[in-house]
């Protein structure tokens, strides 16, 4: 399996070789490689159904206990499958979607690698892995949403979409790195079963916040639900495939594997779901003020996403139950849903519900395809969402914490869903025909396929929802809530008899159709709310996007203002703040005066002093260069004096490689000017008066004792036996350092493509305007 | 101001390169064990080409050198680089010393060696590329 996955890495990498071959067929040659993991899980079923929990061996980086383990239970299946079928389905779907499309190669090499992403992101048992793939997704997903790139609104979507995600990605990691430290495992495994250990540790609620916040940016809950519908400048099959069916919904897979290791404490409960119901109220009053089908489709996703959390939330085993069940309904209407809407914006060429009409006549099958699908997003007997609506509603009532409100906004919520499906399936396909940018056909069969066969299957688990019990029972198995046995008393059923939740149902149909009759009131009536939506959480985003490049403006301008004093100035300052510190907080000072110095060495030193104040004073550039290399030759004297011939050498040579450079440059400097005003050069003489007297200390410090023990010792000791050299310096830098060599080397390499880069570039630049100032000349 | 040449620096120049590169390989070669190295031998080069290019100009150097002084830099990296694969070959850890002896002139090849060739040619790629770089805009200038 994970060479599968892998594996369909280098496919997606071989897409635009393929399309060379296969040319528009392509679509259909790639949906092989899901169909094929699918018809792999399928034969995995037996043992999933028993309740075995497959776990798949592979070691990637054992040092550091990263595995790439796959572990395979009901929760992990029922995710794959989805992600299998509904991506073959969508290839299959976007190779007409697309057809003759100039970037089809490079959607298909995105689109598989998201696929494979996602896979690996179900299947992963290790935290590390999990997150690697967490981050891929939120990664294609931007090259997805983005997919238009010459489109504006696309790209600044595709941003926001990676910015959220990512932002939230990177909370999660530090609540993995917690989350392995309480449990002292990184392995999801492991994990899940030591919940009572996790829940007691003091690292709980740091690394819940985490946790959530990763969970629930990814997931599109209150309050950074405003990515999501933005991320609908996709193309329609990128909609269907990533913002309904399967990335968004990595974040309540998230939540529901690690229920076992987190759940059911009081603020699990009480967060997951308020939250959950509040996305859930948000996403349907959003949802009736849009005219755009695919908005509406994508607030109504929000509003299941904030559904499933709140199912978390409520945490009871017949909740888990409606988690599951809602969770496969919304997958499989929302898919066809999506890909309906893909098929009426390919047909008309507009994505208005308003501007469509009467499409029935034209479009049958995609009438019938979208009606089934809308009925079961309605949560109307006898499709699939009918169950999941119900079940939704009974725990709602078993809900512990805060029940009335969260009654309320489900209820909300139910009945706004209700006429967000009236108005997807009945306001294009009923009333008078309309003109429409384009003059509407039957769709292709490669694109009725998949959504016809989703609505079919939603109507298929509605009426016999007893075929889905064993899927059930398995995947709340995995989520861990109940004891083993009981999985396979998971009874789904259609009738319920006449209760609560069914009258709760018929109050909702009753509102909805309501809503739903009164539509265009009702817009007329919310878009007085504008200014106060203007608002919302999306308007903090944007605050926040311009604070952060502000700040960013201030400090480049504060630090990097390309006066090379003020680099100095700084780069000293942060030397003597860290090594003053450690110099006087970390030790004991104990200085060492005791000066024994013959005359050469003082005569030396002398020269040094008089050199470095020479060049301080002098008035003239070259009398100041001279003043520096008295001072440099006098540091390679030392050198020899204190016999290390290696670096004198060095010295002399860096020192004649100066003049050499000076030489070319000191033609082209300006004239010599006092650029400090006398303030400014008395800051200058303490900063250097710190430095030097810092340096000074820190010495005469290491000369007075034998802090630690000395680690030349090691290297005078082992430089022949180890390195086969008796020159230790030498050594040192090709053999026991050799890392830091190279790292170095890159450094000189930079350092000489710049000096390269930048007086090429500016002396172009320099032609360019000559050029351009005398065209006269040319002329003449 | 660097194509003037005079007859005695010119001359100067050819005799002293060679003399300065075999100088700068003795450098190299006797590094491990006494006083030179890598890079006091690319150092050594560098000032012997930088006195070259002082003396005959940017396109006799490069007309010398074949190759531009970025691709040594390129060159050295990779090299840096690659001296450290050996040790993953024999299965030990990274960047782990490996020594051969070539049998006939009993000479002592390593991967510090190898690695240390690597620096040389940085510094010397690196300090040309700086110098020739200089030189180009200082000639494009004169000639306008």
């Amino acid at each position: 399996m994970q060479l599968a996955v892998l594996g369909g890495f280098v496919v997606a990498g071989l897409a635009p070789l393929l399309h060379h071959w296969f040319g528009a067929r392509t679509p259909l040659v790639m949906a092989l490689l899901p169909a094929s993991l699918a018809a792999w899980l399928l034969g995995q079923w037996p043992a999933v159904a028993s309740g075995e929990v497959l776990l798949l061996e592979w070691a990637w980086v054992p040092g550091l206990d990263i595995t790439l383990t796959f572990l395979i239970d009901g929760l992990a299946w029922l995710f794959a499958m989805l992600i299998t079928v509904i991506g073959a389905l969508v290839l299959v779907y976007s190779g007409e979607y697309l057809r003759g499309h100039r970037d089809l190669p490079r959607f298909l090499v995105v689109i598989t690698a998201f696929m494979m992403s996602m896979l690996g992101l179900v299947l992963a048992d290790n935290l590390v892995t999990l997150f690697v793939f967490w981050e891929l997704t939120s990664i294609t997903s931007y090259l997805l949403i983005g997919f238009n790139h010459t489109d504006l609104a696309a790209r600044k979507a595709a941003l926001q979409g990676l910015f959220v995600t990512v932002g939230g990605g990177l909370a999660l990691l530090a609540g993995f790195s917690m989350l392995a430290v309480a449990g002292d495992s990184w392995s999801l495994a492991e994990l899940t079963g030591r919940g009572e250990l996790l829940r007691e540790h003091a690292l709980y609620t740091p690394l819940l916040v985490c946790v959530l916040l990763g969970a629930f940016t990814k997931s599109a809950q209150f309050p950074f639900h405003f990515w999501l519908p933005n991320a609908m400048a996709a193309p329609t099959p990128v909609s269907a495939y990533l913002h309904s069916a399967t990335m968004v919904k990595a974040g309540v897979y998230l939540l529901a594997r690690l229920h076992p290791a987190l759940g059911g404490t009081d603020g699990w409960m009480i967060t997951l779901s308020l939250v959950g119901a509040l996305t859930m109220a948000t996403g349907a009053f959003l949802a009736i003020q849009h005219t755009n089908v695919k908005k509406l489709l994508a607030y109504s996703t929000v509003m299941a996403l904030g559904t499933l959390t709140m199912l978390l939330g409520i945490g009871t085993e017949g909740a888990m139950v409606a988690f599951v069940a809602f969770l496969l309904a919304h997958s499989l209407y929302k898919g066809a849903l999506f890909m309906v809407a893909g098929i009426l914006d390919h047909e008309t060429g507009t994505k208005d519900v308003t501007a469509m009409g009467g499409l029935r006549r034209v479009m049958p099958l995609t009438a019938v395809v979208a009606g089934l699908a809308a009925l079961s997003l309605a949560g109307l007997p006898p499709l699939l969402g009918f169950v999941g609506k119900e079940l939704m509603f009974e725990s709602v009532l078993e809900a512990s914490a805060w029940r009335p409100l969260i009654l309320l906004l489900a209820f909300m919520a139910a009945f706004l869903t209700l006429a967000v499906a009236a108005i997807v399936a009945l306001r294009p396909f009923f009333g008078a025909p309309r003109e429409t940018p384009r003059a509407p056909h039957e769709a292709p069969h490669a694109m009725l396929a998949g959504p016809a066969l989703l609505a079919v299957l939603s109507l298929s688990f509605g009426l016999a929802p007893g075929l889905l019990d064993p899927l059930v029972g398995a995947t709340v198995a995995g989520i861990g809530v109940g004891a083993r046995e009981s999985h396979g008393a998971v009874h789904l059923a259609l009738w319920h008899g006449v209760n609560l939740p069914l009258l709760l149902s018929l109050a909702s149909l009753l509102l909805g159709l309501l809503a739903y009759r009164h539509w265009d009131r009702l817009r007329a009536l919310l878009a007085r709310l504008e200014p106060l939506m203007a608002r919302g959480p999306e308007a903090g985003y944007e605050a926040l996007m311009a604070g952060m490049v502000a700040v960013a403006g201030w400090q480049t301008r504060m630090l990097q203002n390309g006066q090379l004093r003020n680099y100095l100035v700084m780069t000293l300052l942060v030397l003597v703040g860290l090594v003053g510190h450690a110099l006087f907080f970390r030790h004991t000072l104990a200085l060492d005066f005791s000066l024994a110095v013959y005359l050469h060495e003082a005569v030396v030193a002398g020269l040094m002093v008089a050199g470095a104040l020479a060049a301080c004073v002098m008035r003239s550039r070259l009398a100041a260069v001279a003043a520096l290399g008295i001072m440099g030759f006098s540091i390679a004297l030392t050198f020899v004096l204190f016999s290390a011939p290696d670096l004198a050498i060095t010295q002399l040579l860096v020192e004649t490689l100066t003049v050499i450079l000076l030489v070319l440059v000191l033609f082209r400097l300006p004239r010599f000017a006092t650029l400090s005003t006398p303030i400014e050069r008395l800051r200058d003489l303490a900063v250097a008066s710190l430095t030097g007297g810092l340096i000074t200390l820190l010495m005469l410090s290491v000369l007075a004792g034998e802090r630690l023990p000395r680690i030349s010792d090691y290297m005078v000791e082992n430089s022949q036996p180890l390195g086969h050299g008796h020159n230790i310096v030498n050594v040192i830098l090709v053999d026991f350092r050799a890392l830091d060599t190279l790292g170095e080397m890159f450094v000189l390499a930079l350092a000489a493509i710049g000096v390269y880069a930048m007086l090429r570039f500016h002396a172009e630049a320099y032609d360019a305007r000559r050029h351009a100032t005398p065209p006269e000349r040319d002329d003449g | 101001m660097v194509r003037s040449g005079t007859l005695i620096l010119n001359a100067a120049a050819r005799l002293l390169l060679p003399l300065q590169l075999l100088f700068s390989l003795f450098l190299l070669l006797r590094g491990h064990d006494e006083p030179g190295g890598g890079f006091i031998a690319g150092l050594v080069a560098a000032g012997g080409f930088a006195l070259y290019l002082f003396a005959l100009g940017r396109r006799a150097l490069s007309e010398m050198l074949k190759v531009s002084p970025r691709d040594l830099v390129a060159i050295g990296l990779l090299l840096g680089v690659v001296s450290m694969l050996p040790a993953w070959w024999v299965g030990e850890p990274f960047f782990t010393a490996q020594w051969w002896t070539i049998p006939v002139i009993d000479f002592k090849a390593s991967t510090p060696l190898i690695f240390d060739i690597g620096v040389y040619l940085v510094v010397v790629g690196s300090v040309l590329t700086a110098i020739t770089a200089l030189v180009k805009t200082d000639q494009e200038d004169d000639a306008r």
